[in-house]
């Protein structure tokens, strides 16, 4: 589905479509708070909630000690007791501070209580390198989360989308977790001032193409767009899905193009082994056998850490320039 | 302080209920009839009653692998209950959670928990509401010495002292963090100790008696509600049965001589003991609502045996809201 983004004039960073969305919710919902380490005084460290202390007070802007497991302990705590959390978690790597709050509480309480929960959180966090990070804040680790049943996952790519998918993120009652790209922060694109929603669970077919579908999210969205460029020069038509909601995951939307084009190539940032990629992959293929010229292939990180040198990290990280030549390969 | 007597037999009939409930809990485990383990609560009675005879449903408690007893204590009937542990349609999480999990909401019964330490984070968030909503009621954690030593718990504890949740933390210091003695697991003699690290009175009571546990939490509850914070209850009690199942005697990792050191304790014989010389509850009372318990607790248990098993097409159901 084709996202309506033709507001005329106004544009905003991705960032900024970050605190316009949680600033509707706050004023939406009296039962939203955000906590978080250093999302009051310092307004966030990527600058996500610049503004909202001021405007909401610190009952509702809560700057918590830095402990990952406590602060996900808070929300689900509060989710099941009637408030409507925003979590931050800084940057997903830390998802190790808190993971049972995660994997055991958050995300399986409604099931284990036979239904009796209801567990309405949207936590916010940064994935992706780019920006000579480390090992340990530049990771890509969605499919630890899209592993796990009870728990949503979105991965916008625009700004636009990241206002939209915050907004639907938040008046859903279940968990859901926004994985945002820290490169992606000073993007601009066009958002509407007023609040709307982009549906969980919904594709969006960002270039339209005949010979090959490239399946992506997050930053690697734009990648793909930039390969596709290339690939048109070569008479090589692609088309370009960005999937927006990793879980639920909108496979219908792959499978009708896919059936389409007969190829497909899977892109992420994250690490290819045991990555989204690989379930895709599967799922194209098991729904999809006798429409495909070629094998499913995938484009993802290497197996390793995330490198500290920028010489390094460039390597490592997918790029359009790889995307390229993956999809040039289903042609060979 | 001096307790009612209609607060001292309440305070009683939750602990023969939790007694009863989990002596035949273990009889019917043994016999096969409820599957997965179970996590028994005898011994430790007085604590669950002398906290719960101070709760209403609006306050909320979090629990842990050894849950039932809070449940009880709670107000849970022993009809879903039992049917809860043997995973049947009408049990309170219609046979998804079973013992490790069983809970109810309405209670403000926040889950027992198959994580040693999971609970307080949740109990914070359960407390913040209360504040965020300016509520007269309170949250309480109960927690082992084993649970002390995970992260969860200090975090907990610093961040209710921070914000001054209206939080109580219980450990139920039974003396084993699963088959390891404390001296073993801890530095510390008092789990008590560690609420000075975060700012909060820690106090030091006599698990296995009732009333002793009432006063403390009576305190406590009262600087919660006063804006004051949290406090720490360390209750000094012990486990009469395993760490899993009932077999109490005859286990390598502690003696039979001081396991039935403690049972001369008993929390329950003692309290018995304490009403009968207070004339309020004589011998021939006494065993009438034993009685009246133990039949209670059979029909319970027809009632999990004749309950219906889940259906099948139950299974995705409730995965998501």
């Amino acid at each position: 589905m084709k996202a309506q983004t033709d507001t005329p004039g106004r544009e905003t960073t991705y960032i900024g479509a970050v605190s316009e969305a949680v600033r509707s919710i706050l004023i939406e919902q009296d039962e939203a708070f955000v906590a978080g380490e250093d999302v009051a005084g310092a307004g966030g460290v990527f600058g996500s909630f610049r503004g909202l202390l001021d405007e909401f007070g610190d009952r509702r802007i809560v700057d918590t000690p830095i402990s990952e497991e406590g602060i996900v302990g808070l929300g689900v705590g509060a989710a099941a007791t009637g408030l409507r959390p925003i979590i931050d978690i800084m940057f997903m790597d830390f998802m190790g501070e808190c993971m049972d709050e995660i994997a055991n509480q958050m995300a399986k309480m409604r099931y284990m209580f036979g239904g009796s929960a209801t567990l309405p959180i949207t936590v916010l966090t940064m994935s992706g390198g780019g920006i000579n990070m480390a090992a340990q804040h530049s990771q890509s680790l969605e499919a630890w989360i899209c592993h796990l049943p009870g728990l949503k996952v979105v991965a916008p790519s625009t700004p636009y989308d990241t206002k939209g998918l915050i907004i639907s993120a938040a008046r859903d009652n279940n968990p859901v977790f926004v994985v945002m790209n820290k490169l992606s922060l000073r993007n601009r694109g066009p958002v509407p001032e007023e609040p709307y929603e982009v549906p969980i669970g919904s594709a969006n077919v960002v270039r339209e193409g005949t010979d090959v579908t490239v399946v992506t999210y997050s930053r690697m969205v734009g990648e793909a767009e930039k390969a596709a460029e290339t690939l048109a020069g070569e008479e090589i038509s692609a088309e370009v899905i960005d999937l927006r909601s990793l879980q639920p995951l909108d496979t219908e939307s792959i499978l009708e193009s896919v059936r389409k084009t007969n190829r497909a190539v899977v892109v992420h940032e994250a690490v290819r082994f045991g990555g989204l990629g690989g379930e895709i992959a599967s799922q194209i293929q098991e729904h999809a056998f006798d429409y495909l010229d070629a094998p499913v292939t995938r484009v993802g990180a290497p197996f390793s850490p995330v490198p500290f040198s920028p010489v390094l990290e460039q390597a490592y990280l997918p790029n359009a320039i790889k995307i390229a030549s993956e999809v040039r390969e289903l042609f060979s | 302080m001096d307790l009612s007597d209609s607060t001292l037999l309440d305070i009683h009939r939750r602990m023969v209920r939790i007694r009863t409930f989990e002596t035949e809990a273990g009889k019917l485990a043994e016999a096969g009839k409820i599957p997965g383990a179970l996590h028994l609560y005898v011994g430790q009675e007085a604590i669950a009653a002398g906290v719960m005879s101070q709760l209403s449903n609006q306050d909320w408690i979090t629990s842990t692998h050894r849950g039932h007893g809070h449940l009880i204590a709670k107000g849970g009937e022993f009809g879903p209950m039992f049917a809860e542990l043997y995973g049947r349609a009408t049990g309170y999480c219609k046979g998804k959670g079973g013992s490790m999990h069983i809970s109810n909401m309405d209670l403000g019964m926040l889950g027992a928990n198959g994580i040693v330490g999971a609970g307080p984070p949740i109990a914070v968030g359960a407390a913040f509401t209360l504040k965020y909503r300016e509520s007269d009621n309170v949250t309480v954690t109960f927690f082992g010495d084993g649970a002390s030593n995970e992260g969860s718990f200090h975090e907990a504890a610093n961040m209710a002292s921070l914000y001054k949740l209206p939080l109580l933390f219980v450990c139920e210091n039974n003396g084993y963090g699963e088959y390891t003695p404390q001296e073993s697991h801890q530095a510390i003699l008092d789990v008590a100790d560690r609420a000075s690290g975060y700012g909060m009175p820690g106090v030091v009571v006599d698990g296995m008696d009732a009333i002793a546990v009432y006063e403390s939490v009576h305190a406590a509850i009262a600087r919660a509600k006063s804006g004051s914070g949290p406090t720490l209850l360390e209750c000094k009690t012990y486990r009469f049965f395993d760490h899993v199942g009932v077999r109490g005697m005859g286990l390598a990792y502690r003696t039979d001589e001081e396991l039935a050191e403690w049972q001369k304790r008993d929390p329950i014989h003692m309290f018995e003991a304490r009403l009968q010389e207070l004339g309020v509850l004589s011998a021939d009372q006494a065993k009438a609502i034993h009685e009246e318990i133990l039949s209670a607790v059979q029909r319970g248990i027809e009632f999990a045996e004749s309950s219906p098993m889940p259906d099948p097409a139950t299974l995705l159901e409730d995965v998501y809201a």
